[in-house]
């Protein structure tokens, strides 16, 4: 059985259609993503799975339970950490811990092993009131306070957006401890290059799934001629790239520009005499492979 | 030097025991794009308070378009523009209202409002959305629209808070290609951004641990000098030395 299944979800806020006809299976212990900009949908969609709303049209489960008629079961078995921080700013860490393992009938001590990796670093604060805490440790206070009371499956709703480099590679390692004790886990964020780290992803836009695959997979599936170009003036480079008859598109990525390239006649080095010959200096032209962000722009297109 | 909009000297602010910015000296010139990266809670954001004028440096001093941060700093208000992604623009006003009352807010005449509201409509192929509730734009026209704003007035200084956190990644690039048009007007673009690729963007980059500021220079020269090839592995290798905890 898959811990989660999606039939046709359809839901409006009168007339904009958040999230339109979406299906798609999540198996257990599967760690995946939901890739896409804000307003996308992402967040209608974990209401939906977490039974805080109730969909248009199309059906759920969550671990085979009905998300409508069953959202009082399924509440108990899953984890939702929102967008927003959501945690009571006037209580202690240790409060807020305390009070999220009573609400589901169970105690800190429990269930201390799941979260002691995460909780750890903030036990030094744990009398501090949670508003006063910094964005990581509110985030790593929010991610234990879903999972005091042991859900099989965890729901993350941008949990990064915000974060450091830094801090969202440890919160990445820690999804994939998590992982290991077999919690099923959704995740959603805008970040692209976080998408690698997942199982699978859904590349979601405007409320529709452009495509449900392994991160390998999605790039593989890249049709595109795809090169990076740089030179000393990358800011007239990009103007005239952009201009350049068989080259389809130009965009920044880094201290490269990514060019996608139309004409078969074309090759990185006679694109490099002619740039040469227009005044750049330091020219470079060479095929390169797609990251997730190339994918999705070309998709979003 | 009359190019530099920005200069700092061992400029720190504390809280109690707790010393957020810890003796920063930098400069900024005219026209730079200068990015202000930093792990949460190196300070960043106590450092940005203090050079709008919002905050009262502890010690140490700073100038932002040729006016102390400490003794003038309405005058700095009035020279600078600030966008966040937090907060930039009034969701129940439409267009041209917020268009309309941030020029007012900074003193501009009705006739220079309306001239220069129908050239930024223009610019950004808005003109249709001259009477849309900001609420209902999507969220990438609202960053354009929101920086638009903010260098409404031709501040010689516009700070930019993560700019385009949440944002798709063709309206961020986008987003990109404003900044360095308003550069190659000659504003001052200061910037945070927790985007590494946004970083290799910037002409300048400082990076913040612990308060103080570990590294500045082009990201070309700091990825020299740390032998790494991108900004991400730069960033790694300083805010793993941080030992203040966020």
């Amino acid at each position: 059985m898959d811990a989660i299944s999606v039939n046709k979800i359809s839901k409006s806020y009168g007339t904009v259609r958040a999230l339109q006809e979406v299906s798609f299976e999540v198996q257990k212990g599967e760690l995946f993503g939901i890739i896409g900009p804000d307003g996308a949908g992402k967040t209608t969609l974990f209401r939906i799975l977490t039974t805080l709303m109730l969909p248009d049209l199309g059906t759920a489960t969550v671990n085979g339970l009905d998300v409508v008629t069953d959202y009082k079961e399924i509440r108990r078995q899953v984890g939702y950490m929102p967008g927003r921080f959501s945690l009571y700013q006037d209580m202690t860490v240790e409060e807020n811990l305390t009070f999220f393992a009573t609400l589901f009938g169970t105690t800190v001590r429990e269930n201390y092993d799941l979260v002691k990796d995460i909780y750890q670093p903030l036990e030094k604060f744990k009398t501090r009131r949670a508003g006063k805490l910094s964005g990581g440790m509110k985030q790593k206070l929010a991610l234990s306070c879903a999972l005091i009371h042991k859900p099989s499956v965890l729901f993350l709703d941008e949990p990064t957006t915000g974060v450091d480099p830094v801090s969202r590679r440890d919160f990445w390692e820690m999804l994939q401890r998590l992982k290991k004790q077999g919690i099923t886990i959704v995740v959603s964020t805008p970040y692209m290059d976080e998408a690698v780290l997942c199982d699978r992803i859904a590349l979601i836009r405007e409320g529709q799934f452009m495509g449900i695959e392994t991160p390998q997979e999605i790039v593989n599936s890249y049709q595109e001629r795809l090169w990076a170009v740089h030179s000393n003036k990358m800011s007239s480079l990009l103007a005239e790239l952009r201009t350049f008859k068989g080259i389809q598109s130009c965009f920044s990525f880094g201290d490269v520009l990514h060019v996608t390239v139309i004409d078969d006649q074309l090759s990185p080095a006679s694109l490099k005499c002619f740039l040469v010959k227009e005044g750049h200096a330091d020219v470079e032209v060479y095929p390169i492979q797609a990251t997730i962000e190339d994918c999705y722009m070309l998709l979003a297109k | 030097m009359d190019n530099i909009v920005i200069e700092t000297n061992l400029l720190t602010k504390r809280f109690g025991n707790f010393t957020a910015v810890d003796k920063i000296s930098f400069q900024v010139t005219k026209g730079e794009i200068f990015g202000f990266l930093g792990a949460n809670g190196a300070g960043k954001t106590t450092a940005m308070r203090m050079l709008c004028g919002l905050s009262i440096p502890t010690s140490g001093s700073g100038t932002v378009a040729g006016y102390d941060i400490a003794r003038q700093s309405e005058m700095v208000k009035r020279n600078i523009g600030y966008m966040s992604q937090k907060f930039s623009l009034y969701e129940d006003l439409k267009v041209w209202e917020n268009i309309r009352l941030y020029g007012g807010i900074y003193g501009l005449s009705e006739k220079a409002i309306a001239e220069k509201t129908d050239r930024l409509l223009q610019t950004l192929n808005f003109e249709n959305e001259r009477n849309t509730m900001v609420k209902s734009l999507p969220l990438g026209w609202k960053q354009k629209l929101a920086f638009s704003v903010a260098i409404f007035h031709e501040p010689k200084i516009v700070f930019l808070d993560e700019p385009t956190g949440g944002v798709d990644p063709v309206t961020r690039r986008q987003f990109w290609e404003l900044i360095y048009q308003a550069s190659d007007r000659g504003i001052t673009v200061f910037v945070t951004t927790h985007y590494m690729d946004e970083a290799e963007y910037c002409h300048r980059v400082s990076i913040m641990v612990d308060g103080r500021i570990e590294a500045l220079d082009t990201p070309k020269n700091l990825k020299l000098h740390y032998g790494v090839k991108n900004m991400q592995e730069v960033f790694y290798h300083l805010a793993q030395t941080a030992k203040r905890g966020d």
